[in-house]
């Protein structure tokens, strides 16, 4: 059952949004969340819509994948619109009774932040379905060694990210395991009020902390018996290659900005 | 003989126990064989182990490692990068999330160049008969493979000699199986020196060279025809003899004339049938 968790999911593939250097695709990502913030009218909008998808389409991202990642939120987002609907104040009022009102204006700015979010969470959501966990991290390494200058660990960081994501599936493996020993022996973790529950999970947590210790011991010595001494000095077998698809990527994202200022200009 | 590692009177003691765990262990080990190392819990030969590639470091006594000494901290990585070290779980040293991206690690620490590294990673694949599986996520591989991916990374740093701490205690019989005949074709046909750490006989039987370790202190020493016969001995040390050798032993007790040092299944035979034509 804990093996349906995804974590970033990606769907591998090798379509042209794929084949993106992951420093493109994490710079973009970066610039359409600004775009979105820049927007200020509905055209700016329905460019942010088109421009995603537009990107579904080349990157062969099924709408349906998106909206089952979007399913989480859907609490964040009613919260927002409702925020949104009752408490922004304006001249003209749709709909008043007792001290419920909802104004044009609130029912214009909810829908815009609803938009918003939806943007925001898809835009990323088209980084993690497009770009391996690895190729994102070893990108965002590559876009933050300037700060190893400022002693930022950035290689060791980007190796600790590289690390948790190998042994996610490795403790949800274990986790499961404990899990039916424990229900071996009469624990019970599906009934009784939530500080029950809460307390049934202790012999669950207590193993696995023992045990994932244990790993990192065991792990740290490999490492350290195939020459790890640092980031210093370290090679990588793959490099990365911006390409001309690269360019035309940033070209689009620079056509979208100017495309949602000026809309913005326009006010349309 | 050309000793690749030379173990003069090593002891050495863990911080909470009275007992030494190495007792004066003297041995030198020759290039390109193949030597197996036996012993129940506690007799030290993970220890010994441990001393091979400098992570632990004899209280008295030295190692020397194509004549570099492991206390010398300065030829740390030296000695790292000569003596391979693989453990008993897969899992738990295998890095990154893709197949060759984890045998990549080694040459990448040791700062070797790009073209070079994947030369190495595709050679280090093929040599453990993993490379169609480059591309894939370790935890979808079975026991087997997950070990011979740790060896294929032990492998990328290209060392003399490749050192197995039980590397086979987790596996299922077709995982135990694939691990040992990668072991001993790397040995046999690639020259490297393997040491292999195991409590199946039948393992051991394979080797050029058996060391049966007994409270920190080496107490058979010999190939495994001269060792498995001395069924006694090894019962005493809380050890078994391999099948065959027991067969043979129980034969010659009702009789028979056998030769003990007939190890495999087909050397057994072969043995039986012509004491019966």
């Amino acid at each position: 059952m804990l093996k349906d968790i995804t974590l970033g999911q990606y769907f591998p593939g090798d379509t042209p949004v794929h084949r993106l250097d992951p420093r493109t695709k994490l710079l973009l990502t970066v610039f359409y969340i600004i775009a979105l913030f820049t927007v200020g009218s509905w055209g700016g909008y329905a460019l942010c819509i088109a421009a995603l998808g537009a990107v579904m389409t080349v990157s062969h991202i099924r709408p349906g994948a998106l909206l089952r990642g979007l399913k989480p939120l859907v609490f964040i987002i009613v919260f927002t619109a409702a925020l949104n609907l009752f408490f922004t104040t304006g001249d003209d009022y749709l709909f008043r009774w007792r001290s419920i009102k909802i104004s044009y204006a609130g029912l214009e700015r909810a829908a815009a932040m609803v938009l918003r979010i939806l943007l925001l969470v898809s835009g990323t959501f088209l980084l993690t379905y497009t770009t391996s966990p690895l190729a994102i991290t070893d990108g965002l390494e590559r876009l933050l060694s300037p700060l190893k200058k400022l002693h930022v660990p950035v290689y060791e960081l980007s190796l600790m990210m590289c690390i948790a994501l190998r042994f996610i599936p490795l403790l949800i493996e274990e986790t499961d395991r404990i899990m039916s020993a424990q229900k071996a022996r009469g624990a019970d973790l599906e009934t009784g009020t939530l500080p029950e529950r809460a307390r049934a999970l202790m012999p669950l947590l207590i193993p696995l902390f023992v045990s994932s210790f244990r790993r990192a011991d065991e792990l740290a010595l490999a490492m350290e018996c195939r020459c790890y001494n640092g980031g210093e000095g370290r090679t990588r077998m793959k490099q990365l290659h911006m390409a001309g698809r690269d360019a035309v990527a940033f070209c689009l994202g620079g056509a979208l900005m100017a495309g949602i200022l000026l809309l913005r200009r326009l006010g349309i | 003989m050309d000793p690749v590692i030379r173990v003069e009177n090593v002891t050495y003691s863990y911080p909470d126990s009275d007992r030494p765990a190495l007792d004066g262990v003297t041995l030198d080990v020759a290039r390109g064989s193949f030597v197996a190392v036996l012993g129940s819990n506690g007799s030290g030969k993970s220890t010994f182990a441990k001393h091979l590639n400098a992570i632990l470091l004899p209280a008295a006594g030295r190692v020397l490692v194509d004549e570099l000494d492991t206390a010398k901290e300065d030829d740390l990585l030296a000695i790292r990068r000569r003596v391979g070290m693989v453990f008993q779980n897969p899992d738990n040293q295998i890095v990154a999330n893709v197949v060759e991206d984890d045998v990549a690690f080694a040459p990448e620490n040791m700062g070797v160049e790009p073209a070079e590294i994947r030369r190495r990673v595709d050679g280090a694949l093929k040599q453990v008969g993993m490379y169609d599986f480059r591309l894939h996520a370790p935890h979808l591989l079975s026991g087997g493979q997950k070990q011979r991916v740790a060896i294929a990374g032990v492998l990328a740093m290209e060392p003399e000699v490749l050192v197995l701490d039980e590397p086979t205690a987790m596996l299922d019989p077709k995982g135990r199986r694939e691990v040992v005949s990668t072991v001993e074709a790397l040995c046999r046909d690639r020259g490297i020196t393997v040491i292999l750490i195991t409590h199946h006989m039948d393992e051991a039987a394979r080797a050029d060279r058996v060391i049966v370790m007994d409270r920190g202190r080496v107490a058979l020493d010999g190939t495994p025809a001269e060792v498995f016969p001395q069924a006694d001995r090894l019962r005493a040390l809380d050890l078994t003899v391999p099948e065959t050798t027991d067969l043979i032993l129980r034969l010659n007790a009702a009789g028979m004339a056998l030769p003990t040092g007939a190890l495999t299944v087909e050397a057994c035979a072969a043995a039986i049938g012509e004491a019966l034509a």
